[in-house]
């Protein structure tokens, strides 16, 4: 039998990704993979999977998972209170899982989002060179019930090749996103160009991995400007004085100014944070 | 006043080129030079280059390492003077059937404007379109060219979903939404044409400095180009072209 993860229950949210679709972006298509690239990095890392192995991301409330073959895996990013059979699983740490064990998750700890890697990484469609996933672009866009999830069979571990990482969680409680000026901050007044690094912004519900809205409104009175390339990162200011960071599914161009550029910590650290939560930009200089 | 063009960081992996802030066939022959001289010269680890109307992205595949010399590099080729020609832009010809079936909204412009529905899609066919770049959705064209007779604004609530194909105009801008998607653009007819293909290896036949016509068919002609479509044997008609 084929090595397979089946879907009991899809949870909120969750996608496969990897490091996302590179040199595409001619054609209009989002770049897309990990919100969080340290922590899939550190999944890959552990189960010794090449870096941009795929891996699932899972937002907020996980899904319950049953393996159908025994391996190894490894959670990082956020902490959802996962359990294998009831037994709470630790995370940055391999585990081992045999045929038949189910996978869930509880109450949020940390963290928003979180990265569940398998030996050897997920086995599912290869689009433009990648395995992430986009309504339009792959088959499938989010985890639906009763899905069965390829895996590539890969021989057991009983320790990881890379058991001496040290892992620092600390961006998961962190507030400030470092942000670089964007093509359009100088267009900003001086008080603005200080305002924006004071305001304590807060993450709206309706954001998602193409964009992260904040309730907070912000003045704008720069003039409109040409469309122009956008990338993950890119924080837009719009005519009505909306602030938003576009994010891994974000489109490729765009008409608003672009006032900042989340470093790629800045990007980590953010896709980390939940609606409601407050943040404020720290100013990084080039 | 701003010096073009302007060289700028885009966070730590791309680099922005700003020209001239305009819309015109000048500058996008100018932003597409530099593209191509940059993208055929040497970089250390693996870039894409994409363009818009007056501004070059180029994404790096890691951070950028030696960001100084990286910068002056770029700046001594953006010095080449002489701007060179792309000598094999292409032609395509996109059908669109202007159907009151498929153009929802021909009806309105025609009451709005006070011209027949004939004269909006003889407006609407005559011009050669060029395509400045792809952006918004995948598969979707900038295109310029649309007559100011036809200059039309968006709707002010956008519709909730409009059929992947539909042929529209919002604003100075007319084009072809490659996806179902919801949209605000004001709709005179589709096409059967798919313009966007993820499993190939160029998923959209068109580049940036292409042109389009649009060509008026009948429902029934729409039809059955949607069989040939669906069979895997439409080719598109489509010839080199001199501006």
């Amino acid at each position: 039998m084929k090595a397979e993860i089946e879907i009991l229950q899809p949870g909120l949210f969750s996608t496969i990704q990897d490091n996302g679709r590179f040199g595409f972006m001619e054609f209009g298509v989002p770049v897309s993979g990990v919100m969080d690239k340290y922590a899939a990095k550190i999944v890959n890392l552990l189960l010794g999977n090449p870096v941009d192995a795929a891996v699932m991301e899972i937002t907020l409330q996980g899904p319950q998972l049953k393996f159908h073959t025994a391996i190894n895996i490894c959670l990082s990013g956020a902490d959802l209170s996962a359990a294998v059979n009831g037994n709470p699983v630790k995370r940055n740490e391999l585990l081992q899982v045999e045929n038949g064990d189910v996978l869930k998750f509880g109450k949020r700890k940390s963290g928003f989002r979180a990265y569940l890697g398998v030996s050897g990484g997920f086995d599912t469609e290869k689009v433009m060179n990648s395995r992430s996933w986009y309504r339009g672009i792959t088959r499938n866009f989010k985890l639906e019930k009763n899905y069965f999830l390829k895996i590539h069979e890969f021989p057991l571990k009983t320790r990881s090749t890379n058991a001496s990482i040290k892992v620092d969680e600390n961006y998961l409680f962190d507030k400030s996103i470092d942000a670089f000026p964007g093509p359009e901050f100088d267009k900003l007044s001086e008080e603005q160009q200080e305002e924006i690094f004071k305001v304590y912004f807060s993450l709206e519900v309706s954001s998602n991995r193409m964009a992260i809205s904040f309730a907070e409104k912000f003045s704008n009175e720069i003039e409109p400007i040409l469309t122009g390339p956008v990338l993950p990162g890119t924080v837009q200011l719009t005519p009505a004085g909306n602030v938003i960071a576009l994010m891994q599914d974000c489109q490729t161009t765009g008409g608003y100014p672009r006032i900042l550029q989340l470093s790629e910590f800045g990007k980590q650290v953010l896709s980390q944070k939940m609606p409601g939560e407050k943040i404020r930009f720290k100013k990084v200089d080039y | 006043m701003p010096v073009y063009p302007q060289i700028v960081p885009m966070g730590e992996q791309a680099i922005l080129i700003n020209f001239k802030p305009e819309i015109s066939s000048e500058q996008l022959e100018k932003v597409l030079f530099y593209k191509r001289l940059i993208k055929n010269s040497e970089f250390k680890v693996k870039v894409e280059v994409l363009n818009t109307y007056n501004s070059l992205l180029i994404n790096y595949d890691s951070t950028i390492e030696d960001a100084y010399s990286e910068f002056s590099r770029l700046k001594s080729l953006l010095k080449t003077a002489k701007i060179e020609k792309k000598g094999n832009s292409r032609l395509f010809y996109v059908p669109v059937c202007y159907d009151e079936e498929f153009g929802f909204d021909l009806q309105l412009i025609s009451e709005q404007k006070n011209i027949s529905i004939s004269e909006i899609i003889e407006l609407h066919t005559r011009p050669v379109y060029l395509i400045y770049f792809l952006g918004f959705l995948p598969g979707f064209l900038y295109l310029g060219g649309l007559d100011e007779k036809l200059h039309f604004p968006r709707k002010n609530s956008p519709r909730k979903q409009v059929e992947k194909g539909s042929v529209g105009i919002g604003g100075n801008q007319t084009g072809i939404y490659p996806e179902n998607s919801p949209g605000g653009w004001q709709i005179l007819g589709r096409t059967p044409v798919k313009l966007f293909n993820p499993k190939l290896q160029n998923p959209s036949p068109f580049s940036a400095g292409d042109h389009l016509k649009f060509y008026a068919v009948s429902r029934d002609e729409y039809l059955a180009l949607e069989e040939e479509i669906n069979a895997g044997q439409f080719q598109f008609k489509s010839e080199n072209y001199e501006s």
